[in-house]
């Protein structure tokens, strides 16, 4: 089976930890081997969390820099601060959103433009999916549906290899009841956005 | 019911290392369990906690790593099923029982988990504890992978029994956050109550008993060298001229590079499970088929001396190597393709890296470095010290928990940090070869889990410090575990009882005595100016709950403040305390509404008034 190695990288509470284990579970509805390996402990202090997702078959749960199939953004300056771990040929889908860290607030940093981080990163590598998914995730419902908006771009620009209804059922599996609908059309509305 | 309660043998589930490891305890039948919370360790206990609180399993938290081993020592002395975790560093603080623990031996099945953080990705150091193995007798494991963690973690107690020794299971941070698939087993009965009937020429550890003990010992490593010998753990892997010895995580990484370079037939696999003592036999007769022998071993080079040494023995001449400037280094953890790189370097295959892209002619990034929470009492602390102290030139060392952040911009509050307990006793040594006043800091749970002795000594010795104890009820740092000052009925959980951090702190006679509610920012400092002005040892109380585990309880109800039109961009607020809730908007400070929590410490900062409750 090919190996398909994914980078997740987000800030704190935006949900990424509930996006890999829809990954997992959509993983596991397709028989497809999976390993992941997070960094924990910063995820409630405002710092960044980042998942290396590795599908197929290989034993190690790590991806080493250059060698990420895919990139998964969930804020447009982490998405440019993670481009090391890409090589030309990563496919890189991004939120565009900014969430400005407090370095910025307090002046010791400037948030770089989006419009040149989208410039520079599309140069750098074959392709890139740019777009508001906080907007769409407000449209589903409610801002914390942004991770799932995000899995629904990452299946759409082929960043995963499971089927729609499997992507569909492993959501229902692992969201809360409650928020199921809204997960499903937020999921939809990512997997609407231009590849 | 717990998901690690699933007693249907043969499913798989995704869990996390940490959760297999619990799972493999409880497969094991684990009884009694302690700990002190430390990352990566953390979940293991959390789990096993939460179990505790439906089954008959016995679990607690620990005052520190020397306590949890020896409460868990007699468990196992007794003849019960035992695990103690700690994260690496907490294995220095329990390096006391451990050693002597060894000669005494145990009954019951004694796992000792300590889980090492190459990297450091949450630690002060990168120490690798395979060498406590060697230095105090006891056999070591060391599992590759997800699966491996939980099968590995059952097999501990059987080894433990076997040979009659507390067992060390050495994790690293890759196998304790990775998750994969892992297939469940039986789960075996708890034996919750033991035995312990008197034989003082066994247990008591006087030199006369202990001389006999450590020629035990002995006898039990040569037992334990027997299974390395001969064991599932220890085992050779394909064939090929060329051979590889490794360990841990970076088997895996070996596994890959044989694949991805496609040397299948030219290189084999020695993988050491079981890292102490080593299978000497098995090495020799490895190294003796190769042409040349590479270790991929994270941290020291444990394997590669005795590897070396091994050879020796046999004259085997052949290259053997692992740590170099060409090969691996000391400092932090593997990935994949570092090793496949290495390995064909070494062994002379041809091979490109991969290139990732140049990030040097990007623009430059701000940082995102952890903070303090919205709403966190530390940072109120912080800016009043610094207020009370803005005459002064003080030194502060500080301490391990949310607050060693306080270090960074703009609060700049932390000068030293070595361990766990340091900073009171490092501000005595500051305080008598400086003019300066010396001001540690140091959380509730850190000053239970080796703060006291260090006031003890203060006070003793007569030094004159000012110690901010910042109680906040609960161990924040690693996921809000309990300490001896946490009020547990306020968390719905009963049997337990509450030590007072005033009351011990005034219990040894400490004339100067402040407790502060760091919200009340001018109150604060002039208490704060007034504590500092005292000579000999002070101590103030900051006392202000966690503002994450407030929100997690919701007994407080959030009132988040906003900026009016009187702001005139001074920014004393952002400048000063840096809370995450500030944002810049055209050019003005706005405050998130959906993260503040109300402190209203920006509130009495702003110079203008601006800072008003957001509804009132």
């Amino acid at each position: 089976m090919e190996t398909n190695r994914l980078i997740i990288v987000a800030v704190g509470g935006q949900g990424n930890l509930l996006a890999s284990k829809v990954l997992a579970e959509a993983a596991l509805l397709s028989d497809t081997p999976m390993r992941m390996s997070e960094i924990h402990g910063k995820a409630q202090r405002g710092g960044i969390v980042e998942s290396s997702i590795v599908f197929g078959d290989a034993a190690s749960p790590l991806i080493t820099d250059g060698e990420a199939d895919v990139l998964l953004g969930f804020e447009p300056s982490e998405t440019l601060r993670a481009l090391p771990r890409c090589s030309k040929n990563t496919k890189i889908i991004t939120n565009i959103a900014p969430l400005p860290p407090f370095t910025v607030a307090i002046g010791l940093g400037v948030y770089p433009d989006i419009e040149e981080m989208k410039k520079i990163i599309r140069q750098e590598t074959a392709s890139l999916m740019a777009f508001d998914a906080m907007k769409l995730a407000k449209e589903a419902g409610s801002p914390l549906t942004m991770n799932i908006v995000l899995l629904g771009a990452l299946l759409k620009a082929k960043g995963v290899a499971f089927t729609k209804g499997k992507m569909e059922e492993a959501i229902k599996r692992v969201t809360k009841p409650a928020f199921t609908e809204m997960n499903l059309k937020a999921f939809n509305l990512g997997f609407a956005v231009e590849a | 019911m717990h998901k690690l309660l699933n007693d249907s043998p043969g499913e798989e589930i995704m869990l996390l290392g940490n959760e297999s490891i619990a799972r493999g305890a409880i497969e094991a039948g684990v009884a009694f369990a302690t700990t002190y919370p430390g990352t990566p360790s953390s979940e293991i206990s959390l789990n096993l906690f939460q179990m505790s609180q439906e089954t008959d399993l016995y679990f607690e938290y620990s005052t520190n790593e020397k306590v949890a081993l020896e409460v868990a020592a007699a468990s196992a002395i007794a003849g019960v099923r035992t695990m103690c975790m700690m994260k690496h560093v907490g294995l220095n603080v329990a390096a006391d029982p451990l050693m002597t623990l060894a000669y005494v031996g145990i009954k019951g099945g004694l796992v000792i988990l300590t889980a090492d953080d190459p990297y450091m990705f949450s630690s002060q150091n990168e120490q690798d504890n395979r060498y406590y193995g060697k230095l105090s007798g006891l056999p070591v494991l060391e599992p590759s992978s997800v699966q491996e963690a939980k099968e590995m973690t059952k097999y501990a107690f059987e080894l433990s029994e076997k040979v009659g020794e507390p067992v060390i299971l050495r994790t690293t941070t890759r196998i304790n956050h990775s998750s994969a698939f892992v297939s469940l087993g039986d789960m075996k009965k708890r034996e919750t109550k033991g035995e312990f009937k008197r034989d003082p020429f066994k247990y008591v550890t006087v030199p006369a008993v202990a001389r006999n003990l450590h020629v035990k010992l002995l006898e039990n490593l040569d037992k334990t060298l027997a299974i390395s010998e001969d064991c599932e753990e220890n085992f050779i892997e394909g064939d090929g001229k060329f051979g590889v010895i490794c360990n841990g995580v970076s088997y895996l990484y070996v596994s890959d590079a044989i694949k991805d370079l496609d040397l299948k037939g030219k290189i084999k696999i020695l993988r050491i499970g079981l890292s102490n003592p080593l299978p000497g036999k098995m090495i020799k007769q490895f190294v003796g088929s190769c042409d040349k022998v590479l270790i991929v071993e994270e941290g020291e080079p444990f394997m590669e001396e005795a590897v070396k040494a091994f050879a020796q023995e046999e004259g085997i001449i052949i290259p053997i190597a692992g740590k170099s400037e060409q090969l691996f280094s000391r400092l932090y953890e593997y990935n994949p393709g570092l090793v496949r790189e290495k390995m064909a370097s070494f062994f002379g295959f041809d091979y490109t890296p991969a290139t990732n892209i140049d990030s040097s002619k990007f623009p430059e990034i701000p940082q995102r470095p952890p903070n303090l929470c919205s709403g966190c009492s530390h940072r109120a602390t912080f800016y009043e010290l610094q207020a009370a102290a803005r005459e002064m030139d003080i030194i502060v060392p500080t301490d391990i928990g949310c607050y060693t952040l306080g270090f960074l911009p703009p609060l700049n509050t932390g000068d030293l940090v070595i361990c766990m307990g340091a900073s009171i006793s490092s501000a005595c040594g500051f305080s008598e070869v400086t003019d300066k006043k010396v001001v540690p800091i140091i959380g509730d749970s850190t000053f239970f889990h080796s703060g006291i002795t260090g006031l003890v000594n203060a006070v003793f010795n007569n030094h004159n410090l000012t110690l901010i104890i910042l109680e906040n009820g609960i161990t924040a740092m690693t996921g809000h575990q309990p300490h001896p000052g946490v009020d547990m009925d306020e968390l719905n959980f009963k049997g337990y009882n509450r030590i007072s951090v005033e009351k011990v702190v005034r219990s040894l006679g400490i004339e100067h005595v402040t407790l502060i509610k760091p919200f009340k920012v001018k109150k604060s400092i002039e208490q704060i100016k007034e504590a500092l002005a005292f000579k000999g040892v002070s101590v103030i109380i900051s006392q202000e709950p966690c503002a994450i585990m407030l929100k997690n309880l919701k007994t407080r109800k959030l009132r988040p403040f906003k900026i009016t039109d009187k702001c005139n961009n001074t920014r004393d607020c952002i400048n000063s305390i840096a809370c995450p809730s500030f944002f810049i908007e055209d050019d003005k400070v706005n405050i998130d509404p959906t993260t503040c929590v109300g402190c209203a410490v920006c509130a009495q900062i702003c110079p203008e008034n601006a800072i008003v409750p957001l509804k009132n």
